[in-house]
């Protein structure tokens, strides 16, 4: 009998398999529309759109991708960057997940946790938009509604109150440096707003690497 | 005339929803089976499903209304593909508003080539993460685990750092605009004039109104989900049979915040 690869090996090789197969249906829509309605893309309009969007789009992205994977776990990465709302959904679904089973990211537990929560969340935030689409008509009014708008305006603030709360508390010590860098510099920089956050994500993350390096071979923590 | 919500472009997005979900069902299937394997506790991975699932509610409705706000340009179904795979509003907006500039295009999309021009530009800008996680998945994951063998407690630290940088960079955002405090002029307003497109692709410049204290709004927000969190995760501590505690505290936490930013708004914006 063939003896079965590890976990991880499969997980890897699903995830690629998968992956590979959502790009080329992905990009089959605009191909088979074009061929369904006779209809040729406006190259120039083409060019212009690419030119002004994927730079940008692709940085982002690769720099999403490094910092990321090693917080979301190997299936829970394939899972996210396919279904996408990442620091929104994704990552604070699994890092709650994570917390409540009481597992470590880095062990096979936590990655078994991490895709657990990843994909119901996936799952049922495709099945939410389903139903939303569906209703969309008697949906409009209710969700455009002028006394909810301000509590869906700010979502991203209560959901990092919460999740703040508990990742501060269990490492205080290592979390003040990067919070005061980060209030200092989101209060003062005026370039430094909801569109340029994706960025600064990673500038966070290297920011407490080194201040965990340096507080760990202190034995500070 | 071409017609964004023709039925034959809502099958096409049906199918290739249903495949992003068959993915999302296939890698369910399998943690969950490792999981039991591992001997991990099936009532423990319930639990886990359950809190995630209604965790997820009230972001998910956030994003059906982005579809809204998105179908008044594209239609309803190519924003439904794009918020189910990937998207988001604001990536979207930029790339719908950047291929319709240099389209040259006034007016809702009204040409097929409209439309399939600007799907590409959408789907090709949105697309490194897909490719890029498989290239990079392994190695990283490698370099954790390896990390991990060499010295486990910096491995602790380590992982730790990246989930606090991540957090912190989130709680700083949320901060961004209290600066409006003392940079609201005499009237107590900060104005703010930009062009901005609107829904028939037209560049209009608009100026926008912020009260000195609207900063205030997100910081106060955070506070009501930061204090509810706490004190559910002291009752959880206090009373440890009471499990539904622990497990729903996120969720709740969360929509205190939102339902708080209610009357904050009124008060503060």
């Amino acid at each position: 009998m063939k003896e079965q690869k590890p976990y991880i090996e499969q997980v890897y090789r699903w995830g690629l398999i998968w992956n590979l197969a959502v790009m080329v249906i992905l990009m089959a829509f605009p191909i088979v529309v074009a061929i369904l309605y006779h209809a040729m893309p406006d190259w120039q309009g083409l060019l212009g759109g690419l030119m002004a969007t994927a730079p940008m789009y692709w940085a982002v992205g690769v720099v999403e991708v490094i910092s990321y994977i090693p917080m979301l776990g190997a299936g829970g990465s394939y899972l996210s960057f396919v279904t996408g709302n990442i620091s929104n959904l994704k990552l604070p679904c699994a890092l709650n997940a994570l917390e409540q089973a009481n597992v470590k990211a880095s062990s096979e537990e936590g990655e078994v946790v991490s895709t657990i929560a990843i994909a119901v969340s996936s799952i049922v935030t495709t099945l939410i938009i389903i139903l939303g689409v569906v209703l969309i008509v008697p949906l409009t009014p209710i969700l455009n509604n002028p006394v909810l708008e301000p509590a869906f305006n700010q979502m991203i603030p209560a959901l990092f109150g919460g999740l703040g709360v508990v990742f501060v508390s269990r490492n205080w010590k290592l979390a003040i440096a990067p919070a005061v860098l980060m209030l200092i510099l989101f209060i003062f920089v005026p370039a430094l707003n909801e569109g340029t956050v994706g960025i600064m994500v990673p500038v966070g993350v290297i920011f407490t690497l080194i201040i965990g390096r340096i507080m760990y071979k202190k034995k500070m923590l | 005339m071409f017609n964004y919500n023709d039925p034959i472009l809502f099958v096409l997005v049906g199918i290739i929803v249903a495949v992003v979900l068959a993915q999302s069902i296939f890698f369910l299937v399998k943690a969950w089976k490792r999981g039991i394997q591992l001997g991990m506790d099936k009532k423990k991975l319930r639990k886990i499903a359950r809190t995630a699932a209604i965790f997820t509610v009230a972001p998910a409705v956030a994003i059906v209304i982005s579809v809204i706000a998105l179908s008044k340009k594209l239609g309803i179904a190519l924003p439904w593909l794009r918020l189910s795979v990937v998207g988001s509003l604001s990536y979207e907006t930029i790339a719908a508003e950047n291929t319709a500039l240099a389209m040259g295009m006034t007016g809702s999309v009204s040409t097929a080539s409209q439309y399939v021009t600007i799907s590409l530009v959408m789907t090709i800008s949105i697309m490194v993460g897909i490719w890029l996680v498989p290239v990079l998945c392994k190695k990283m994951q490698k370099g954790m685990s390896s990390l991990e063998k060499r010295d486990k407690k910096w491995a602790d630290v380590f992982q730790s750092s990246l989930f606090i940088g991540m957090i912190s960079a989130f709680v700083g955002y949320v901060f961004c605009n209290v600066s409006r405090l003392w940079t609201a002029g005499p009237d107590g307003f900060v104005h703010v004039t930009k062009t901005v497109v609107n829904d028939q692709f037209q560049e209009v410049t608009e100026t926008v109104s912020y009260s000195a204290t609207s900063g205030l709004i997100p910081v106060c927000v955070m506070a009501v989900a930061a204090v509810v969190m706490a004190i559910l995760g002291l009752l959880a501590g206090k009373f440890k049979k009471v499990h539904w505690i622990s497990d729903y505290a996120l969720p709740v936490s969360l929509i205190a915040g939102m339902a708080s930013a209610i009357p904050v708004t009124a008060w503060l914006g």
